[in-house]
């Protein structure tokens, strides 16, 4: 993980740490302005999951902040008790597999099977 | 803003000489892949690392000219 030297980096620290699941998206949970944030929209909320959906394409500073922070390219990222789970195809692939669902119980993230 | 898919292929062979890959152009437009590697080199890594691993392949190009890449990694079942 990055060191904590810029302001956007801190901001995305204490999102982080202050919420169980966050998703920094593009648009808004209800509004997912791109087709792989929408993705994960759909499979958290499939899983029942609350999380706190963050749009990057209101503030350019963080939409490439919080790249540089997870050292990830792409948006959307999720993260899940302060730790970076992944991008669209990861998030994708493990609930596929179950193993999202599994993860989230383990974190102490209430998520249906 | 579209890649050439051969390109790609290139790029990922280059930074991962050892790596199986399979592209597809999933709409035909040049912009819109999805990537299957296969490598020892994943072997014991996380998903994460594995994706960060192509992603340094590609040289910064995820994520600005190369729009979208839906990525799959795996390492060899023997490895």
């Amino acid at each position: 993980m990055t060191t904590m030297t810029s302001p956007v980096h801190e901001r995305i620290a204490a999102d982080i740490q202050d919420n169980d699941v966050v998703l920094y998206m593009k648009g808004t949970p209800v509004f997912p302005q791109c087709g792989f944030s929408a993705a994960v929209v759909q499979i958290l909320s499939h899983l029942g999951v609350k999380f706190k959906g963050i749009d990057v394409l209101v503030d350019p500073s963080l939409r490439d902040g919080i790249k540089e922070f997870s050292n990830w390219p792409t948006i959307p990222q999720l993260y899940v008790k302060g730790e970076f789970v992944g991008g669209c195809d990861i998030v994708r692939e493990m609930y596929e597999s179950g193993e999202l669902a599994d993860f989230l119980r383990t974190k102490g993230v209430a998520a249906n099977a | 803003m579209a890649m050439d898919i051969q390109e790609v292929e290139r790029l990922i062979k280059q930074g991962l000489p050892d790596a199986t890959v399979r592209i597809e152009d999933l709409r035909g437009d040049g912009d819109h892949y999805a990537a299957h590697v296969e490598s020892p080199a994943f072997a014991g890594k996380t998903r994460i690392e594995q994706h960060q691993m192509v992603y340094k392949a590609l040289g910064g190009r995820m994520g600005g000219a190369l729009h979208a890449l839906a990525l799959r990694t795996s390492a060899p079942e023997s490895a």
